[in-house]
């Protein structure tokens, strides 16, 4: 069984910035220990001398010329046009560093 | 007038002038604006772009019908979008919060190609949010309910598209498929519904869910139309660099595996006395069954769990409220969940215990089915371990939610296509499937097969009474 403490919700919640409630991090332990004690059934199985796979096509470096093609790209009106705080075509982003 | 049930029907009453592409969109927005509210398929109803592509598919059908077929394989033939489909202009939610009011600026290469190809959109179909479900209950915008018994789930987590086509408020729907997504609700809905090799068709402008796993595909009411729709749909578009053309021939006799290990205790009788008809009524075809095993399928969940949430966790990172969306406070419980777990097992002193003994797994899988592609040209499995099941039973319950999904993963995992064939009913009148999967590019050879199936029937689909 795994059992996941809730320092380690609080500790992932964090990593992924999401911001949780007391009672979400108790809910969420239990679910995800529950969820990681099935996964973890994987253990079970020698896997030593396994290549390890990240994707199926078999395709690898698939290049193409380093050139713009205005036809395939966006304007910088089209391109921010989805987010919410906007300057002269620019995203607003929150400060990183203090004054 | 009644709605043609085929793209065929479709065509042909246009090129006959039995109706107009106009009033083909009158009938279909009738259906959808009297039965929307009870089944909640469709989060956007487009109704004047419908009426303005319908526009110029009347005005094609000036021309010779030979030359509108050449330029216009797929000309009238109408299409709801998982709303996980960026069409530009038109509100693509993701189902979930965090995009309410995103209005993309481009177009999915499949959404592209389909309206190039003569389709009539009339809207974005619900989903699980994110595609993170196998029941439609996770969306943000409320349930999708199944058009065969409102109080059941229509699968997941192409809901919308499954219970659409259903339902007849469109003749074909996009989805996706990352692990059973497509199958699961065409099955749940009693249609058909293909899940490509991975690579078939294009991933550009689709929200991505995983990676690695999600595959292209959609749903419609015969193996033709579900043909015909590849046809336009597949191949190389210059932009999602993992897109390949491939082809497996095949031209001998058939011979389909029936792997052991999905016939295990705990599939509900009435799916495998379904199944096993429908093989006595192949084998009457003169095709061969033979059993196989593939030992380290039973594996595969815990796989998914593993690499589906890592690539989760790293492709909703980018939504943080600034380039588009509402920021991370909106998202839903499961979308979190994955989050949470992909942080978790990529996280540093995990990474090697899950994420890469997870992958190795994955190697593994592959080499079994591999080998027994060397002996049978194809594999029949059920979808899911049950028929479709109550809204709600499972909703409290995250891990009983994600076993719903036990027999779809080797699939996703293995890059094979997959489709699902509708094949009758439960005595309570829930539709039954299976799956027929293939070796990677061997979609002509899954649809060959799904033909000799669906000529042993004598009609088309049935349509629920709504």
């Amino acid at each position: 069984m795994v059992k996941l403490t809730k320092d380690d919700v609080f500790h992932v919640a964090k990593l992924a910035k999401l911001k949780l409630t007391s009672n979400e991090i108790e809910k969420f332990r239990k679910q995800l220990s529950e969820i990681m004690s099935y996964i973890s059934k994987l253990n079970e199985l020698n896997t030593l001398n396994i290549i390890p796979t990240s994707q199926t096509t078999g395709l690898e470096n698939i290049f193409r010329e380093d050139e713009t093609d205005l036809a395939k790209s966006l304007s910088q009106e089209e391109a921010t046009s989805g987010g919410k705080m906007i300057h002269n075509y620019y995203f607003v982003v929150p400060p990183v560093l203090d004054k | 007038m009644d709605l043609p049930l085929t793209i065929k029907e479709t065509q042909d009453g246009l090129i006959k002038k039995k109706f107009s592409a106009v009033e083909l969109v009158d009938q279909y927005l009738t259906r959808i604006n009297k039965y929307n509210k009870k089944l909640n398929c469709l989060l956007t109803v487009t109704t004047e772009l419908a009426y303005s592509q319908a526009k110029n598919v009347d005005k094609l059908l000036k021309q010779s019908s030979d030359e509108i077929m050449k330029q216009f394989p797929l000309f009238g033939v109408t299409v709801v979008h998982k709303d996980l489909f960026l069409t530009k202009g038109v509100r693509t939610t993701a189902a979930s919060k965090v995009l309410e009011s995103y209005v993309p600026a481009y177009s999915a290469t499949v959404v592209n190609r389909l309206e190039n190809a003569g389709c009539i959109m009339l809207g974005k179909a619900n989903c699980d949010a994110w595609a993170h479900g196998s029941s439609g209950e996770n969306s943000d915008f409320g349930p999708t309910k199944n058009p065969w018994n409102t109080e059941y789930v229509p699968g997941g987590s192409s809901s919308g598209s499954g219970a659409s086509v259903a339902a007849n408020l469109a003749l074909i729907s996009t989805g996706t498929d990352t692990c059973g997504s497509i199958r699961l609700p065409a099955n749940y809905c009693g249609v058909y519904g293909l899940k490509p090799t991975y690579g078939a068709v294009s991933r550009y402008g689709v929200i991505a869910m995983a990676s690695s796993l999600d595959s292209i595909g959609h749903l419609a009411r015969s193996i033709e139309d579900v043909k015909r729709v590849f046809d336009v749909t597949k191949g190389e578009d210059g932009f999602d660099s993992t897109v390949k053309t491939g082809s497996t021939g095949n031209g001998k006799k058939l011979k389909i595996g029936i792997p052991k290990e999905f016939f295990i205790e705990g599939v509900d009788n009435e799916i495998k006395n379904n199944i096993n008809r429908v093989i006595k009524t192949l084998e009457k075809l003169g095709i061969e069954f033979t059993e196989i095993s593939l030992p380290s399928t039973k594996y595969g969940i815990s796989v998914y769990y593993i690499v589906q949430p890592a690539e989760v966790s790293s492709n909703l990172g980018r939504y943080d409220g600034i380039r588009y969306g509402g920021n991370r406070s909106n998202f839903g419980d499961e979308a979190k969940r994955r989050i949470m777990l992909g942080t978790h097992v990529l996280s540093s002193g995990y990474y090697d215990a899950y994420y890469l003994n997870a992958m190795k797994v994955r190697s593994k899988i592959i080499e079994e089915v591999n080998e027994v592609f060397g002996k049978v040209d194809a594999i029949i499995a059920p979808i899911a371990p049950t028929p479709p099941f109550k809204l709600g039973e499972k909703s409290d319950n995250p891990l009983k939610m994600y076993l719903t999904d036990i027999f779809a993963a080797t699939a996703n995992l293995t890059g094979i296509p997959s489709l699902a064939i509708p094949s009758g009913f439960t005595k309570t009148g829930l539709p039954l499937g299976f799956q027929i999967m293939g070796p990677r590019f061997s979609e002509n050879f899954l649809f060959e097969f799904g033909e000799m199936y669906q000529s042993t029937k004598n009609s088309n689909l049935k349509t629920p009474l709504l």
